[in-house]
């Protein structure tokens, strides 16, 4: 099985081919279940076994989750956002490998690989962005009658599940997992199930960058097994449906009510297949923050 | 309250406290100065012994009944027309402090459902959706002027059909309606600045679907901000709370409003359920119990509908020892024993810290002899009816499983009406985080008191709930507030206050609390389609 290539060395080496494993509070382990699945090409060539991720690892990576959610949410906006931001300057070293890994997988010209590379590296800056400025953004002070001083701030939900976009490996990703982490929350992500490579790499960067381990979870598998687990963890507060598969949405948002989860999903009429993620303005979108804030208000006293 | 004593001599009968249930002794001993060996017979704070009733008696102060002018027989209210249902079926609501009738009441079917959301369909188009801004503002602003002229009347009524005091459904509950159509009307005409980036579309039709324990006020959280934004509503108000969503209807045809706009269905739970489902319905907004909101999240899965739900609560109350004792107590009454508790951001943990609970706990139960329970349309009276004899039921049970589980009960003595659903204000003490009375929303007038020591502590115990609605901090210091109000996992905080709500406020819950928010920029966000310019 040719491994996704790293360009062309001298004939006579013998390539070091990498195993692709699940991204769990910050370590890399292989599924406690022992299972792989081959993942192919668009054309059904072999290209790597990736992790089949079984119910036990998921819970697993809900628990690393919630434990690092409080120190996450505590850091300071400008530090989080720095933090993604250090995760675009990471990516940059990185990119002969994503564009490899998505022109073999997602099965696109190198161009077309590059090109989405590059916006997702830019997604990570846009969203960086936003670390500081969501306050201000979302936020209000209320003009309350009485002698109060009222004000609103947005603050993380927790837990978020994502179910990552299938067909855009990378790209389609990052436009779901950055703006979930900006707003404070760490996360559980169910990769593309036929495209999970570009997503493994992606947790080999963010090992190495300065997101604190917990903060992104990542399992590759079956979603058909995975998400309904996902969808039913009364310790997860949020969703990202945006991966499923059109058909178990119901399944999947009713399993969700009995916590009460946040559910986000594709806008009305927007088929995963076809969204275009390199569409700036459709792909990157405050509104996404938002999906995963709840919001505070208080009544602060004013007295002598 | 009757007991015929004078002031200064209370009847020995009165001396210790009652019980529904049964007597229960004192679970914290007394560590004020106004505490003793036989605290009975000790004055407190209010020259009386613990427990007793009042030495004074108020002459009944009943408002009047005559400004509400009460038809036999409501109908549906649909396309602007009041109409049977269309089986022909009614149900009787009732006045909870008499158990007597007050009204028939239609009781829509499927079929006035489907009709409902056809007339709010069609009056999307051009009558409502095509309308400007301005205009709309303007049948905002004449119904909430409409509410305040005729604010007795809904007061009254209020009162009757839920139970409520008259002094909050006058003071509260309608004033606060005014206020919430009033704030939304001034957005009608300004949504291009409510969210920069954005054009803010109307989504259609929303379902609406209202608990009993605020009638009109959460009608107005609903429909305001709906039809601020440009969409036409179909409301189903609680089937044991429909007159003043009724007598809304009223308000409408008064304002001019067009038909279809505001649409008002009533019926038991079923006829919610078929109309948040209806596929007619854009949007659903859901205020009532977690168990419900689950439901209701099930029941539209797979829709693609917009949803916002409002549901229950186990907030914390948390006193620290700088806190002005005195406002406190006012503060914890407030919040646990307004509107006879049924509330679902009621502040029903007491969470005291425990070098201070010995003497807040003696004053508290001094303040609860004062308390006046008893008909909601007397001016005097503090906690009315309970909404209903399932409620009381519910609160009945909840209460015993506390006494069944080890909590202390105190109950001031006070006489109840014969008739109609009441309960006395309830207090427990020694309560274990693991006690129903400390996890389960009672929707009563019940506080279960629990203490700490260290803020650390107040807060995980604080947040030790799936519930995330409301909580309250007293303390004298700033700095405190405003960390423990980052600290503690709720949609609303209150400091040194508690049930405090204004339209510009957005409310609304964390957790299995619910989400989105009402009220405020961030209540209209719930009935816009972001477009991008």
């Amino acid at each position: 099985m040719p491994s996704v290539r790293l360009g062309s060395g001298p004939a006579a080496r013998i390539d070091v081919r990498k195993t692709y494993k699940l991204y769990i509070g910050g370590a890399f382990p292989r599924t406690e279940s022992g299972r792989t699945y081959l993942v192919e090409t668009p054309g059904g060539d072999p290209l790597a076994n990736a992790c089949q991720a079984s119910r036990k690892d998921l819970r697993e990576a809900v628990r690393a989750a919630r434990k690092a959610f409080e120190p996450w949410a505590a850091r300071s906006a400008m530090n989080r956002g720095q933090i993604l931001y250090r995760v675009a300057e990471l990516m940059e070293g990185r990119r002969e490998q994503f564009v490899a890994e998505i022109s073999a997988g997602e099965g696109v010209n190198a161009a077309r690989a590059r090109d989405s590379v590059d916006r997702a590296i830019d997604r990570w800056v846009w969203y960086a962005g936003w670390s500081d400025k969501l306050g201000q953004v979302l936020g209000s002070s209320n003009p309350v009658a009485g002698s109060y001083f009222n004000f609103t701030i947005p603050e993380p939900t927790g837990v978020v599940g994502i179910v990552a976009p299938e067909r855009s490996s990378l790209l389609g990703l990052v436009s779901r997992l950055a703006p979930a982490l900006v707003g404070g929350n760490v996360t559980v992500v169910v990769a593309s199930e036929a495209r999970p490579l570009a997503a493994v790499t992606l947790t080999e960067v963010l090992a190495t960058s300065d997101v604190p381990g917990g903060v992104v979870n990542l399992l590759t598998g079956r979603k058909a097994e995975l998400v309904p687990v996902l969808a039913a963890h009364v310790d997860v507060d949020a969703i990202d449906t945006w991966g499923i598969p059109p058909a178990s949405q119901a399944d999947v948002e009713s399993s969700a009510a009995d916590s009460i989860k946040r559910i986000a999903r594709r806008p009305r009429g927007v088929v995963d297949d076809r969204f275009d993620w390199t569409d700036d303005r459709a792909a990157q979108r405050p509104e996404w923050i938002a999906a995963f804030l709840e919001m505070k208000t208080v009544w602060h006293p004013i007295g002598a | 309250m009757t007991t015929e004593t004078e002031p200064g001599t209370p009847d020995s009968a009165a001396t210790e406290p009652t019980s529904s249930l049964e007597p229960v002794a004192r679970g914290t001993e007394p560590t004020s100065s106004t505490g003793g060996p036989n605290r009975s017979e000790a004055p407190n704070s209010w020259g009386l012994g613990d427990g007793q009733a009042i030495p004074w008696e108020y002459a009944p102060a009943p408002e009047s009944r005559d400004v509400v002018k009460l038809k036999s027989r409501y109908g549906l209210f649909i396309g602007g027309r009041e109409v049977a249902a269309s089986g022909g079926a009614t149900f009787i609501t009732i006045d909870p402090s008499t158990e007597l009738p007050l009204a028939e009441v239609a009781r829509a079917t499927e079929a006035d459902v489907d009709k409902a959301v056809r007339s709010a369909r069609r009056a999307t188009g051009k009558s409502w959706g095509q309308l400007p801004g301005r205009e709309r503002a303007k049948y905002l602003f004449r119904i909430a002027r409409i509410l305040q002229e005729r604010s007795r009347e809904f007061a009254v009524l209020e009162s009757m059909d839920s139970g409520k005091p008259i002094k909050e459904s006058r003071d509260v509950d309608i004033p606060l309606a005014a206020a919430h159509f009033w704030y939304y009307a001034g957005w009608a005409d300004k949504l291009e600045y409510a969210f920069p980036g954005r054009i803010a579309k109307p989504r259609g039709v929303a379902a609406q679907v209202i608990p009993w324990n605020f009638p009109l006020l959460m009608l107005s959280w609903k429909i305001a901000p709906a039809l601020a934004a440009g969409n036409t509503v179909v409301l189903k108000p609680a089937s044991t709370t429909p007159l003043t969503a009724l007598l809304f209807a009223d308000v409408c045809r008064q304002a001019d409003l067009p038909a279809g706009v505001v649409n008002i269905v009533t019926g038991p739970g079923e006829i919610g359920m078929a109309l948040v489902r209806h596929e007619g319905v854009d949007k659903v907004a859901f205020t009532g119990s977690t168990a419900v909101g689950k439901l209701i999240a099930k029941g539209i899965a797979g829709q693609g509908k917009g949803l916002t739900l409002e549901l229950g609560g186990k907030a914390a109350n948390i006193v620290f020892d700088d806190a002005p004792l005195d406002q406190a107590v006012e503060g914890i009454v407030n919040g646990i024993y307004f509107n006879q508790g049924e509330v679902c951001c009621a502040g029903s943990r007491l969470l005291v810290q425990e070098s201070i609970a010995g003497p807040l706990i003696d004053k508290l139960k001094d303040r609860l002899a004062t308390i006046r329970v008893g008909d909601p349309l007397d001016k005097n009276t503090d906690v009315g009816a309970i909404n209903s004899k399932a409620q009381l039921d519910k609160i009945t049970e909840l209460v015993a499983s506390g006494v069944a589980e080890g909590a202390d009960l105190y109950q001031p003595a006070c006489d109840l009406p014969e008739r109609g659903f009441f309960f006395r204000p309830t207090l427990f003490t020694n309560v274990a985080q693991s006690h129903r009375i400390a996890r389960e929303e009672i929707f009563g007038p019940v506080l279960s008191t629990l203490t700490f020591r260290t803020p650390e502590e107040a807060i995980e115990k604080a947040n030790n709930t799936p519930y995330g609605l409301s909580a309250g901090i007293w303390t004298d210091k700033g700095s405190r507030i405003l960390m423990m109000a980052q600290r503690l996992r709720a949609g609303v905080i209150w400091a040194n206050t508690f049930n405090k709500f204004d339209p510009a406020s957005p409310f609304g819950g964390y957790k299995e609390s619910g989400y989105g928010r009402e009220g405020g920029l961030h209540g209209l966000l719930a009935y816009v389609r972001l477009e991008d310019r």
